[in-house]
């Protein structure tokens, strides 16, 4: 495949995350932030977030585990979660991470576990779609070509 | 959940004695910025850095009370008892859209509120406020410069705001109509 073919295809396949909503708007400002100085601005804090939310699932997962569950504590998990999420634009974990915090004021044990997994799947699939996306950007730079940058308008 | 803040500073002074004996202003801001997320430091270390600031980033207040030279015990001035620190502009930054908790901020002399996640344009602005705001005219347009503790000793001090210094209360400052138009410029953000 040529360097073009593979541009447009890179560009189509993150416009699709954006139509399915898996990424949002702030995925876009972490790459007006990389540039010939940082080029890889965004695999690096991307892959900060991956290691961010799997620890955060898992001690997530722990506390909804223990007898009597420490809903403050699963609380202030999701809180991070949240954050570190909206800061990369993945936005339906953050959605999930909004919803997870009203079971936990409701101390609610069933609706939590279920948020959690919810959670869970939409993130592995974010963690697909764009170590996905980083490959089909290594190709085109390994076939010297540069990384087209998305249009902010559609 | 740590409610978190950064710390504008306009010289790049390694202690406190190098602030005090900072007359002249570099054109650079310093900015100290804390956030307990890791992946946040590294963004919002990003755009400060893109819009032309130095930037030191910590992860939480008691890392940043270090850097400025006021940790604890060996702490001789706190952060408002430093005639220079107390000159030193105050942002917040929260993921939570709580108006109690803005306003809470900006009565207690922060500068401005950011909504995360913090887009360029925020920074962008911020930055242009603070360099415009600083220099000759000292801080006048500065809404709510943040007093003394000795300027307080007639009033009652509320319990300290946990996003600053919890050693040194912070007191409420009036211009009621200055929050307001900051309120509703936060407002619109939804």
């Amino acid at each position: 495949m040529e360097v073009g073919q593979m541009q447009r295809r890179l560009i189509e396949y993150t416009k699709s995350l954006f139509m399915e909503g898996i990424l949002d708007d702030q995925f876009l400002q972490l790459q007006q932030l990389q540039d010939e100085s940082n080029p890889d601005f965004v695999v690096e804090v991307v892959s900060l977030f991956f290691q961010d939310a799997e620890r955060l699932l898992n001690d997530i997962t722990s506390a909804l585990d223990q007898q009597s569950v420490d809903f403050p504590k699963v609380d202030a998990h999701v809180h991070q979660l949240k954050g570190s999420s909206a800061s990369v634009g993945a936005q339906r974990v953050k959605n999930g991470c909004i919803a997870f915090r009203n079971f936990c004021e409701e101390q609610n044990v069933d609706g939590s576990l279920r948020c959690l997994q919810q959670i869970k799947q939409e993130y592995y699939h974010v963690k697909n779609k764009l170590e996905a996306l980083f490959r089909l950007e290594q190709q085109i730079v390994a076939a010297g070509g540069s990384v087209p940058m998305m249009e902010l308008s559609f | 959940m740590a409610t978190v803040g950064e710390v504008f500073r306009r010289s790049l002074p390694e202690t406190i004695d190098q602030v005090r004996d900072d007359s002249s202003s570099s054109s650079e801001l310093h900015v100290l910025a804390v956030d307990d997320s890791l992946v946040d430091r590294k963004v919002i270390e990003r755009l400060l850095k893109i819009s032309s600031c130095k930037v030191t980033a910590v992860e939480s207040g008691t890392r940043a009370l270090q850097y400025l030279g006021l940790d604890g015990e060996r702490a001789s001035v706190g952060f408002n008892e430093s005639s220079v620190l107390r000159e030193i502009p105050v942002v917040v930054m929260s993921s939570e859209n709580i108006l109690t908790r803005i306003d809470r901020c900006l009565e207690e002399g922060a500068e401005d509120f950011l909504l995360k996640p913090v887009k360029l344009d925020d920074v962008k602005r911020l930055r242009d406020f603070i360099m415009k705001g600083d220099g000759k005219d000292g801080g006048e347009t500065r809404i709510h410069k943040r007093k003394r503790q000795d300027d307080y000793a007639s009033l009652s001090s509320p319990s300290p705001f946990p996003a600053c210094d919890p050693s040194s209360p912070l007191m409420p400052s009036s211009s009621p109509s200055a929050r307001s138009s900051k309120r509703a410029k936060l407002r619109n953000k939804d």
